[in-house]
């Protein structure tokens, strides 16, 4: 398929012509190399914000530039510029063309078009009565949080969103543009009582979708309700134990457990140097039966979906764990061709101004047949996590954590006390083969995710149904 | 290899002429446009950065950029923009757009920019700029990362893998500028080595680790060899690493992370925390909030300090501020706006990047340090835990609670014995600055916050 330049948007917006873009590609291989790209980038954004029930400030903000990059066998070589002009894209492009010592080599003249998937909306840019639209979303929530109990001292509200246009053109001829839209509402409310002091809940959600999604379920007033609710709970919480015990996950947003106890150990950089503790052990034994997990791109509308990836390629629905066997690794361009294995477009970075690597998408457990009651009621001493705050993980021992932000203590198979924050700790290669039961609630986070790795932050979803873990270490400071 | 490494800084020096003369004209413009105040910051940064693994160059990546945010108010009303776009035309979107934005915002009694007399900048050369950094030809950039990984592989046959040898330098050039007529800039260089190997034996699990060094001048960066040594015996010391009994014990926090639980003193006296009433100490000015041993400072004027700056986001002059002193919490940090809603004076703390309203910097924040050396604090425990490495975020500021994930080494009888891992340590931040129960000598600054060596008693430690 051949394109028509005119209608796409960098070569209107800054006079690009296909020449050019053969020009500076022959300038990045001047030095040899398997192969560069070029990464246009344009990131209009738009945020809003409540503190004190008075909107304290907007902000809004435009960023563009162009990375430039040249593979050479195991080696990359990178460079980026935010000035678009000629000149600088050419100097950008022999910057990148040091990392290769070699004759010089030429670019595929023409460009073809990849097949790609049409996820979500595309805005119109803002316009000033969708900025007054914004301002009354975060003034619902303001509302909503502190009519749910006089209790509720401070409420801090944002809104954010953004539309990012990419545009990605290689050597090899391939061409891939989209423009991808990201929104994302959050409440943070501070409840107060004389007796048992202050505690704080969180709340938030969006994903790569249009204002019109804040006026359905996913309301201000979802939200508010939902962090002013945590809050309160935890005015009452205790003190969390400390120790080996039984651990029940909810659905949804605790799928952080897979993000980082499998996920990041499952990207291909890390496996091709055998640097991640789950090198080597495809085919292997890494979860129970029981546990059937994806990492997702293509569903419509999620925080973590791309029609394409940051370097072009359409994403995809990749099996990672299939009844407990480890099955397949998250790979880009650089990993897929060395490695040898397919390349399952999850090359992405944070910005123009970052070198793409594999990174997780929506990453999920597929749902079980139990029920989450059920769940509940075969744990005698144990607890149940709701809701974590952030995650982390050391990919090669494997060790990982993630902090429960509400929590409940299980007695006898019954949901108890609410427990303080705790962090949980396990290790990433045996903790799936401890899980016994799965629930048939599968739940995906409601958009909330950023993950990072190597100083890049790019926007994730987590899913999992009920789990029951039958050992993990909770990190209280009881007994 | 060769390459035009010289050309930047070169181009750096002559765009700061240019963003001065942008900074001052976007206030002018926001002021034609109706603004009764405004104020515009501008950042110009280089960054050079390469990884060589296995002996082989992995990623090389050189670049610039350039970009402009503006704040304008409208009596009590605020908003701002920013752009990577500097021609004329897109200056001007920049600054109608942020008065267009202005009026969607609410009336805030407190909003502005500081008076004119709170205005200033710290004289003298504060010693935050070499431009050596970026003086080194891209083969001996190269070869910094190649021998600090090579002094790591090299150290122990136990190291079999690694995650590469770095090098990276930046500099960074920002300008300020208000409608009192302040326009102030400087510039700020770094560079750091780092290696981090992977230690492996039969029959137990690879391990990880890494040291790094960095400094605003290569005169001050550890040499490549030190880095790498140092790395691998960190790496090789976690081999065989295992978890203990759930206990409460002593437990050592290497001077490496004890800068992270003074960096939650630093969060927790933050002024947006404070008038929110989102830390735990809320309310405790002039109150004990740690034992009497605790001296913590925050002095935004040392010279080469990762913290100093001649003046604050705002335009205020750095300056020292004693916040804690004998135990007793002194001072808050605050920026203009959270001094006036305190009813406070501003510390000249404010912090900002491109967008959105300042918030809270520290300047070179740390507790003060004590006579002890590591060896003296572990030989007087029996039995407890050497933190050298947190994993994870497990800290709620509004109560205090504190869980995080651990690695380390288990001390017995005074001496460090066997590597820990998978474990956490928990507590209350509000107890466990009563309890430090030892201050090491060995206050090292890597980052704008630092804290020597600690021992605190009475944490929990969950294992098996």
């Amino acid at each position: 398929m051949s394109v028509t330049m005119d209608k796409k948007f960098f070569f209107d917006r800054y006079g690009l012509a296909q020449a050019d873009v053969e020009r500076y590609l022959s300038a990045a291989l001047s030095a040899g190399g398997d192969f560069a790209d070029l990464y246009f980038e344009y990131q209009t954004s738009t945020s809003v914000s409540l503190d004190e029930s008075m909107v304290k400030s907007a902000t809004q903000g435009i960023s563009a530039g162009c990375g430039v990059r040249v593979l050479s066998g195991e080696r990359t070589g990178y460079a980026y510029t935010d000035d678009l002009s000629p000149e600088r894209l050419l100097h950008a492009a022999r910057t990148a063309a040091l990392i290769a010592s070699g004759p010089a080599k030429q670019p595929v003249v023409g460009l073809t078009n990849k097949p790609a998937h049409n996820l979500y909306p595309v805005p119109l840019p803002s316009v000033e009565a969708e900025v007054l639209a914004k301002v009354d979303l975060v003034q619902r929530a303001d509302k909503a949080a502190r009519a749910y109990d006089p209790r509720i001292h401070e409420v801090r509200v944002s809104y954010a969103d953004e539309l990012r246009h990419i545009l990605v053109i290689g050597s090899d001829g391939s061409f891939a543009e989209d423009a991808q839209p990201m929104a994302r509402m959050s409440v943070f409310c501070i409840a107060k009582d004389e007796i048992a002091g202050s505690a704080r809940g969180t709340a938030g959600g969006g994903g790569r979708v249009a204002l019109e999604y804040f006026q359905g379920d996913a309301s201000p007033e979802h939200f508010a309700k939902e962090a002013a609710r945590q809050a309160i709970i935890q005015l009452d919480a205790r003190e969390a134990p400390a120790g080996e015990m039984e651990v029940v996950l909810g659905p949804g947003w605790p799928g952080i457990l897979l993000h980082e106890a499998i996920g990041h150990g499952l990207e291909a950089d890390f496996n091709r140097k055998k640097t991640s503790a789950f090198s080597g052990m495809l085919g292997r034994r890494v979860a129970s039966d029981k546990c059937t997990v994806v990492d997702n791109g293509t569903m419509p509308g999620r925080r973590g979906s791309l029609n394409v990836d940051d370097e072009g390629n359409p994403t995809e629905n990749t099996i990672l764990i299939e009844n407990g066997i480890l099955k397949g690794y998250l790979s880009d361009k650089l990993s897929s061709r060395l490695m040898g294995i397919p390349n399952t477009g999850n090359g992405r970075r944070e910005s123009y101004q970052h070198i793409p690597m594999p990174r997780m998408t929506n990453t999920y457990m597929l749902a079980g047949q139990d029920s989450p009651e059920d769940i509940i009621k075969s744990v005698k001493y144990g607890i149940y996590a709701a809701n974590f705050g952030g995650g982390q993980v050391d990919i090669t021992n494997g060790k990982f954590v993630f902090s429960a932000s509400e929590a409940y203590l299980i007695e006898n198979g019954i949901i108890t006390s609410p427990l303080k924050n705790a962090t949980l700790i396990g290790n990433g290669p045996d903790v799936l083969t401890k899980v016994s039961m799965v629930g048939s609630d599968l739940q995906l986070d409601e958009g909330v995710g950023t993950c990072g790795k190597d100083g890049q932050s790019v926007p994730v979803g987590v899913g999992i149904p009920t789990l029951k873990v039958d050992r993990l270490t909770v990190g209280g400071t009881g007994g | 290899m060769t390459v035009s490494a010289q050309e930047r800084p070169g181009a750096a020096q002559t765009a700061s002429t240019d963003l001065k003369e942008i900074a001052a004209d976007v206030v002018r413009r926001a002021m034609q446009g109706g603004a009764s105040a405004a104020e515009a910051v501008a950042m110009d940064g280089s960054e050079f950065s390469t990884v060589v693994r296995l002996g082989e160059v992995e990623t090389l990546k050189e670049s610039g950029s350039k970009a402009i945010g503006v704040r304008v108010f409208f009596g009590q009303r605020a908003a701002s923009t920013y752009s990577s776009d500097l021609t004329s035309e897109g200056v001007q979107q920049l600054v109608d757009s942020a008065l267009a934005l202005a009026k969607v915002t609410s009336e805030d009694p407190f909003a502005g920019i500081p008076e004119p007399a709170q205005l200033g900048k710290l004289e003298g050369d504060l010693d935050l700029y070499h431009n050596d950094v970026y003086s080194l030809s891209t083969a001996d950039r190269i070869d910094y990362a190649r021998r600090a990984e090579k002094a790591a592989l090299d150290a122990d046959p136990r190291i079999i893998n690694s995650e590469g040898g770095t090098f990276d330098a930046a500099i960074g050039y920002k300008v300020l500028a208000n409608s009192h007529g302040f326009v102030g800039d400087y510039q700020r260089s770094y560079c750091s080595v780092s290696a981090v190997p992977i230690a492996q034996v039969e029959g137990s699990s690879m391990q990880r680790d890494y040291w790094y060094s960095v400094a605003m001048t290569l005169k001050k960066l550890e040499s490549p060899e030190e880095v790498g040594k140092i790395a691998a015996q960190r790496t090789v010391r976690r081999i065989g690493a295992r978890k203990v009994k759930t206990a409460k014990v002593p437990i050592v926090f290497e001077y490496t992370v004890a800068g992270s639980l003074v960096g939650h003193i630093f969060e927790a006296v933050n002024g947006d925390s404070i008038y929110r009433g989102a830390s735990f100490l809320t309310g405790k000015l002039n109150q004990k909030i740690a034992g009497d041993n605790i001296n913590v400072v925050d002095d935004g004027t040392m010279r080469g300090g990762f913290g100093t700056s001649p003046f604050d986001s705002e335009g205020v002059p750095s300056r020292k501020t004693i916040v804690v002193e004998n135990g007793v919490l002194k001072s808050y940090l605050l920026n203009t706006y959270t001094a006036k809603k305190l009813g406070l004076q501003t510390t000249g703390n404010a912090s900002r990047g491109l967008a959105g309203t300042p918030g809270i910097g520290p300047g070179n924040f740390f507790l003060q340090p004590g006579t002890k050396s590591l060896q003296e604090i572990i030989g007087d425990i029996k039995e407890g835990l050497f933190v050298t490495e947190f994993l994870g975020f497990g800290v709620n500021l509004v109560t205090g609670d504190f869980s995080r994930g651990a690695s380390g080494l288990w001390i017995e009888n005074g001496e460090l014995t066997y590597p820990v891992e998978e474990i956490t340590v928990a507590g209350n931040l509000k107890d466990m600055f009563f309890n430090i129960a030892e201050i090491g000598n060995d206050l090292e600054f890597r980052s704008s916050i630092a804290s020597p060596t600690l021992r605190i008693d009475g944490m929990t430690v969950a294992g098996e």
